[in-house]
Order: C-alpha cells, then structure tokens, then sequence
C-alpha cells in the first residue's frame, strides 16, 4: 500500500480518472483532469499548485552542520546565508553524482536538505565525529510548489511577508493566514514560482487558504505530467530519468560527473576538500567526454516521415521518459532520456547524453523516432539549455 | 514616433503593406525576412485589424472582434518563432450546449467523457462522434495541401498553372474513391444534411452544424455550409493545436507578436497612417499617398484589405480589366454577425451548471472554461436565419459564448469577467439600416436570449459593447462586416477567391498585390493568405 500525502484528502477527490503515480512511496496524482493541458498552461499562465511532499527532507543542526553539508555537496556551503538556498549535486568519492537537491539555511545552525532519495545514511557516513544531529522530517514537514507568472500575487494576498522582495533562491519563515510556513522562491519549472514548507497538521489549512484566495488567479492543481512538460522546456535534470545514482549504477556508464548532467556550474573546485573534489578537478582539466543538451527535433522532418506512412505527427500531450538513439551521419553519437512536444514553444524537444565533440549548440543530428511501428531518424539539432528562461523567473 | 517626420526622411521602401491585420503583419514579416525594406500602414492605432485587444473599460481587455484561434498555420509560428514574440495559446477545453428543458450537452476534452456524455443523450451517436470525427480527419487532410497551395487557374495553359492542375489532380486520385465521394458531398451539401446522415439527437446536429454557419449568410439548411463545417476542423489536425485554443492576453496578442517578428526582421510598422490610394504609373504601381498626403514610394504595393477596398477604393476602376471589375463588384460579403462583449462583475449563473445548489457533475466546475453554445436545435439556427433572410437580426440569435478571464485572469480584475458573445444573425443590410436604436435592440435581443440560461445576467453586466456589421465594417473597414473579407461559399474559394485569373495575389496593376483572408485559403486568424502572397512576391519578383 503506497503512502498518502497531507494534502490527500483534498487531491483525491479532484483526480477524476485515478490517475496516479508513485513517488518516493507515496501516491501522488499525474494529473487532475484526464489530460495535463489545463494544468500545464496554469504553470505559464497563471498559478499551478502541486503536492511536492514526497520529496525527502532533512533536518540538519548543530555547531557542525554547515560543515557536514559543505564536506557533502560540491557548492561552497560555508558561503550560505540564513535565508539562502542552494541547488546542488553531491558525489561520490570519484566525483559521480549521487543525487541533486537543495539546501536551505534555516538560521545559523540550522539547515534543511531536500533529495530525490533517501539519504540518511550518507548524511550519517559524512557527519562521523561532526557536532551535527540529522533528523528526516519527510513526512512531518508537507510540501506544496505554487508555480507560476500569477504565483507571487496570490501569496502577496495571503502572507505578511514582503513576497515581492524575496529574490531567487532565497526563503522567509512567515504565516499565510495564521499557519506557519517557510516560504522558498524555488521550484522545478523554469517559471517564476514558491514551494510552501509546512507542518503536516497544518497541511490541508494551507491548501485551503491557497485555493480560496487563488481562484480569481486562475489557481490551478497540477500534477507530475504537468511538471515534467515544464522542466524539460526548463532543462532541469531529474533522477532516475535522465540519470542514475551513483549509489545504484551498476556499471560506470551509468554513472555522470556534474558537467555531464549540465550541472558544470555547481562545482566548486577551490573551496575546501569535499566528496569527489579530486576526481572533478581532474575531470576539469581533460576534455569533457558527455554534455546534457538540448534537443529540437526538426517538425517538416517528422512530418515527412509520418507523411510517408499516409499520417500527420501525433501531438503527444504527456512527456516521455525513454531512451531514444541519437546520431550523426549514420553513427550513434548520444541518447535522448526525455522529451515533449512543447505546448508553449510548439516544438518537438528532448534532452539528450551527446559524445564530444557533438554537442556544440547547433549541430545536426538524427533522432530515432518510431512511425507507425517503424524505426526513423528524424532531423534535429543540438540547442543550448533551457530552452525556456522566462525573465520573472529570476526578477 | 511621427509618421510624417520618418516618411518625409525617408519614403522609399521596397514594399509597402497596406493594413496591419494579422495577414498583412504575416507578409510583411516574410518579405523582411527575406530581406526587403518593409513598411505596413495600418489606419489605427493598433495594429490587428479584426485581431485586436482593447480595454474598452480600465482593468477589462476584450478581444473585440475575433476571439478564438486555431487555424494559424504552423509554418508560420515556426518561420516566426511567434512564442519566442508572445505567441501563448492556452487551451479551451469544451463546448457546452444549454438545452431548453434545463439539461445540457457537452462535448469534453477527453474522449470518454465526451463519449459518455454524448451516450446519455443518444448510445447511437456516441458511437458515430469518433467514426465522424474519423472522417473528418480525413477530409481535413484531403483539404491541408490545397491550403497550403497557390491556386492553379484552370482556364490557363501556363505551365505552372498545368503543373499545379496535375498536382491537385494527382492528389484527388490519391484520396480514393470514398473519400472523394465524401469530400465532393462535403463541399456541396448543407451541413443538416451532411450531419443527419451521421446523428440523431438534434442540440449534438444544432451544435455541430454552427461552425458550419459561422461568418456566412447561410443558415444550417442552405447548401453549401458543411464546406465551412470542415474550414473549421482545420486547425485540429496538424503541427500547432489539438483543439480551439485561446491566445493569452487577447487575439490582439496574436497580431502583437506577428509585429514583433516582423519588426525584429526589420520591417516598419506605422499605426495612424490611413492609406488614400495606391500611386498607379503605366499601369504599375509606384507606391501609396496617405491620408495625410505623404507619399511613400516602393516597387512593390501589397494589399491586405478586403478584395473591394483592394480593386474598387484604392486605385482607379481604368486600371483594371472589365470583367475584374465585375467580379468584385458580384463578390459576396453579406456580414452576417455580430458581437457583444461584456465586462462582468461577477460569473453569471448558468442554470444548466448547478441542480440544487451543486454541480450536475465534478465536470460541470469546469464548463465556463470553455464554449456555451447557444444552439438548443437545428429549428432554432434556421428560423435565427430566417430573420435575417428577410432583413431582420435574429430574435434569438445563434450564440458562441466565451468568457476569456476564465482562461487567462489577466483579461479582468480579480473574480471580475469578461465574456465574449459571437451573435448570429446580423444582417449587414438591416431593414431600415442599423442605428444607434436598432444596435441596442440588437444587444437587447442578445441579453433576453442570454438571460434564459443565465437568469442573474443583467445584474452582473458592468458594461456592455454590441457590436453590429456596419460597426465592424466601420471599425475595422471589413466591407459589410464580413469577418472572412468575403463569405467561405464555394464560389468564392481557391481559384475564384477573389477572382477567376486574379486568385494568386497579383493583380492587373503590376507591382500591386493581394494578401488579405479575401485571397486563397483565407478566413480566421489562419495568415497562410499573408504567407503565400509573401512567397508568390518573392518567387515572382515584382
């Protein structure tokens, strides 16, 4: 039996075709409607509210705590001010990425690490001798991201708090109507957007209040197809997906260094001495054998080849997680991990693992797509990410 | 900026686009990109046309004329980049037709709840919907590749003319002979007719049968409507929309960002700049005088107005062959529509939503995020025409309701609405002319009509724009209102649209050409007439 969310009581009701998905053992809704059209649009055009309380969540205090996470992840830790978040990797001793998350400094000894997977016992291994407690708040603390161009004036109705000024990346410990919450400008959709921490018992108040005071927003529950549609437009990486654990691979192929995931920009090779730190500093130096692009998959190309079978293209309203071959000139050069056709940018994309010396944004290669039960390559080229970076995601 | 100071600076262009409706925007887009000095001239202050957005009331946008969209060709979003520009179109999910006994019929963005609600009306025709839907898929492909074509003139024996003959022959051979025989039947037959042979329950006949009406002086009954029936499936099958969609921000934002990509080729686009006549040498277009006097010279004149601003207001009846001229002069517009556009105070009660104090369905909550089709039976859309077939607007007109800030919350302050109401019929050529008086009554019969399904209406209603065919005609210069710049009737598509001999852009004045929705495949925010007339232009030089 999975587990139910806080929020459960007010989500089961609205998934009209039990469409339900696991999520870190708990069940969670791919969308409210049948289709993820409606909830997908409310992420660019209005206010989309999903249930992130699968995630897992971690507190970390004590005198040590700064340095655990510092000794953890590759971003420079010890420069995280109350207040801040940072997205970051961590790997393992041969500097292969174990998972992504975020850390938040709570207050000056307190810190809040989100993860894809369960990672007590890595935060355990790298706390041995430190003055640090870690505590999994998983399912105390619920989660809810409100993701959207209309997000910040929903919450301007709800919270004390100066939502206006909180910058990227950056959190307030307030109240919306009365209940506590830490309220962080975070999100995985490339969009402006909030993710709401708060008590379980407190859980579904905050949904309620949120609900209330967004329908003149167009405030609109979302799902995981919604989200996924969003952040491969957004060119953000997920687990699983488009990588696996080092912690699980079971040959070195599957493992990737950050720069392989896109993740270059989150290694930091000269503060002090952290998992992997060696392995990355050599990697740095050669050449990078595996980038994380973008994919634009060319449209008159796949309308030829669907036209060959006496059919237009098929407009896939869900994303695909699968592997899909890429090439260039008849030799496979990478693979695609997900994809979608863009409901806002009205492209076919997908994000890819291409070989050097390939992945430079702009060179053409093929795409293995299925016709008709047939096997195609169809035209595309290599973009940088994101393919979408609106600027009130950051303003 | 002044438009006189930059047109004396600088008058020279190598084209000139009369009228920024989102087909002139389109073509002078592509000639830009092509590298051509453009310049468009449009006669407001916005540009658009009949795609435009006004704050008619502070805080309340309209999308005052048009106000859907899917049948922009997806070249043409992709040549652009439209999205990279403001191209956003967010989706409208249902159609809901209120019945007279209270219930209502739904058509759903899922297939199975559209299918079981269509069953509980009639088992028979929730089986036919997908088989339909089936056929109509095929013959909306049968039709994709002549949208996408010039017109071969089939009287001709040019080369190019033949070639495309062999081409469109070819296709039709391809088709086989069912689906020939289908479209054949499609382009000639009414669409009551055409839907009778698939349906039973008349609201599911009456619904479907009004995109087939939309725009023309037909009614569900009259030959010819279930050609426009299929104009409307367009936009379903290919690269951009699964459906009818709604543009954030208004259609307005839709001519906006063909603007923008235009600009961003280098085109000029001058709003407040009313073209008087195009300057006609030797039988050769020279450029245009405006309104204001100035004189802007270019090579190449291109117009996207209708066909009768094109040929009969902008140069001299001496420059064109006869019987052009009485082409145009027989060519149908007969606007046939009209539009009220309300700014809300609150969601007006439709009573087919709730039974005692709840929904009829979870489905029901989201309703007003789509179409309200007032079209209870196909008796009531013929007798709606039959007041306007003898020169009177529809006491109880046909109605596409829409209600945008329920898609988009930027169209109005919040928990206020705006709701758009596509009226059919107004006849252009009212008993009597239409007046001040006769605009009211007009709105009058659209508010009682709407008050039968929405009791609370008239108290929600903050301010009310009606909007008749000479408004529409007088607003966006759209002769007789027409919103198609000339009625979809068979006779007056591909090669006769708008003429025979004149249906590739060009016309008899060398230079001067054609671009608006009154040339091939033309009608609804669909820019392949702009498109193809950029393409033609550039193929053929001037």
């Amino acid at each position: 039996m999975l587990k139910t969310t806080p929020f459960h009581v007010r989500t089961a009701p609205l998934v009209r075709a039990q469409t339900w998905r696991r999520w870190a053992g708990y069940q969670v809704a791919s969308a409210y409607d049948p289709h993820p059209d409606r909830e997908y649009a409310a992420v660019r055009n209005a206010a989309a509210l999903f249930d992130v309380s699968p995630l897992y969540k971690y507190l970390i205090r004590g005198r040590d705590a700064a340095r655990l996470l510092d000794r953890m992840v590759t971003r420079d830790v010890t420069k995280c001010a109350v207040g801040q978040i940072l997205y970051t990797p961590w790997c393992d001793a041969h500097g292969k990425v174990i998972d992504d998350g975020t850390v938040s400094r709570l207050d000056d000894t307190t810190y809040r690490l989100t993860s894809a997977e369960p990672n007590i016992r890595w935060l355990a291994m790298n706390g041995v001798g430190m003055d640090v407690t870690i505590e999994e708040v998983s399912a105390r603390t619920a989660a809810l991201a409100l993701q959207g161009p209309l997000s910040r004036t929903i919450l301007q109705q709800l919270t004390p708090a100066d939502v206006g000024k909180l910058k990227y990346f950056r959190l307030v410990q307030t109240t919306v109507r009365d209940i506590p919450v830490t309220i962080s400008r975070t999100g995985y959709t490339g969009d402006l957007g909030y993710e709401l921490w708060v008590d379980a018992e407190r859980a579904v108040a905050l949904w309620d209040a949120l609900m209330a005071c967004g329908e003149s927003f167009g405030i609109t529950p979302a799902g995981i197809w919604a989200l996924d549609l969003a952040r491969i437009e957004a060119g953000l990486v997920m687990l699983d997906v488009d990588y696996y654990s080092a912690h699980h691979a079971l040959i070195e192929d599957q493992k990737s260094f950050p720069e392989e995931i896109n993740l270059a920009w989150t290694v930091n090779l000269d503060k002090g001495p952290y998992n992997g730190r060696r392995a990355l500093r050599k990697a740095r130096a050669g050449k990078q054998a595996w980038a994380f692009v973008g994919i634009e998959v060319n449209w008159e190309s796949l309308e030829r080849l669907h036209a060959a079978r006496g059919l237009p293209p098929h407009l896939p309203n869900v994303a695909w997680r699968a592997s899909a071959p890429v090439y260039r000139d008849g030799e496979q050069i990478g693979y695609a991990t997900s994809g979608c056709w863009s409901p806002l940018l009205k492209r076919s994309l997908a994000l890819a693992h291409i070989q050097a010396p390939h992945y430079e944004p702009g060179t053409r290669v093929e795409i293995e797509v299925t016709v008709e039960h047939h096997r195609e390559q169809a035209d595309a080229v290599v973009r940088k990410l994101p393919f979408y970076d609106p600027e009130r995601k950051r303003a | 900026m002044s438009p006189t100071a930059t047109s004396k600076s600088n008058g020279r262009y190598d084209a000139i686009v009369i009228g920024g409706g989102h087909n002139g925007l389109v073509t002078a887009a592509y000639l830009a990109r092509a590298g051509k000095k453009v310049v468009v001239l449009e006669r407001r202050p916005l540009v658009g046309g009949a795609a435009v957005t006004e704050e008619v009331v502070p805080g309340f946008k309209f999308s005052v004329f048009s106000y859907v969209v899917s049948l922009l060709r997806p070249e043409i979003i992709r040549d652009l980049d439209l999205p990279a520009h403001g191209l956003q179109i967010l989706p409208l999910e249902s159609t809901v037709t209120p019945l007279d006994n209270g219930d209502y019929l739904a058509g759903w963005a899922d297939a199975d709840e559209t299918r079981r609600e269509i069953a509980r009306h009639s088992p028979r025709d929730a089986e036919a919907a997908s088989q339909f839907g089936r056929l109509m898929h095929h013959m909306a492909m049968a039709v994709k590749p002549i949208l996408g074509m010039v017109p071969p003139d089939p009287a001709s024996l040019a080369p190019s003319d033949l070639r495309g003959l062999m081409k469109l022959g070819g296709h039709f051979r391809s088709l086989g002979a069912e689906r020939f025989h289908a479209l054949f039947k499609l382009m000639t037959m009414s669409s009551a007719d055409y839907l009778d042979e698939w349906y039973e329950f008349d609201p599911l006949k009456a619904t479907k049968s009004a995109s087939g009406i939309i725009g023309t002086f037909l009614g569900p009954r009259s030959p010819g409507s279930a050609y426009v029936l299929l104009h409307h499936y367009m936009g379903e099958i290919d690269g951009a929309f699964r459906a009818w969609g709604f543009q954030k921000g208004g259609t307005g934002a839709i001519s906006e960002s063909i603007a923008s990509a235009a600009k961003s080729f280098g085109a000029e686009v001058r709003t407040d700049a009313a073209v008087a006549r195009v300057l006609v040498r030797d039988g050769r277009a020279t450029g245009v005088a405006l309104a204001n006097g100035d004189e802007l010279s270019a090579p190449i004149v291109v117009s996207g107005l209708d066909p009768r601003r094109t040929f009969v207001d902008l140069v001299e009846s001496k420059e064109l062959p006869d019987d052009l001229v009485s082409s145009i002069a027989n060519f149908r517009f007969r606007g046939s529509s009209g539009k009220v556009n309300l700014a809300l105070d609150a969601l007006p009660n439709f009573s087919f939503l709730k039974d005692n104090g709840g929904y009829r369905s979870p489905l029901m909550a989201n309703a007003l995020r789509g179409a309200v089709s007032i079209s209870p039976s196909l008796q009531y859309l013929e007798r709606a025409y039959d007041d306007a077939k003898y020169g009177e607007f529809s006491r109880h007109p046909y109605m596409d309701i829409v209600i945008p800030s329920m898609i988009d919350p930027g169209m109005a302050p919040p928990g206020k609405h705006v709701m758009s109401i596509f009226v059919q019929y107004a006849p252009y050529n009212l008993n009597g002319g239409w007046t001040d008086e006769k605009r009211e009554a007009f709105g009058d019969a659209v508010i009682d009509t709407l008050e039968r399904y929405a009791p609370n209406i008239r108290s929600v209603i903050r301010h009310r724009q009606v909007l008749t065919p000479a408004d529409i005609e007088r607003i966006t210069g759209l002769s007789e209102g027409n919103i198609f710049q000339g009625e979809l009737a068979l006779h007056q598509l591909f090669f006769l649209r708008p003429a025979p001999a004149w249906a590739k852009y060009r016309t008899p004045v060398k230079g001067y050409w054609q671009c608006g929705a009154g040339t091939h495949p033309g009608g609804g925010i669909m820019g392949a007439s702009g498109r193809l007339a950029a393409l033609e232009i550039l193929a053929r030089g001037a």
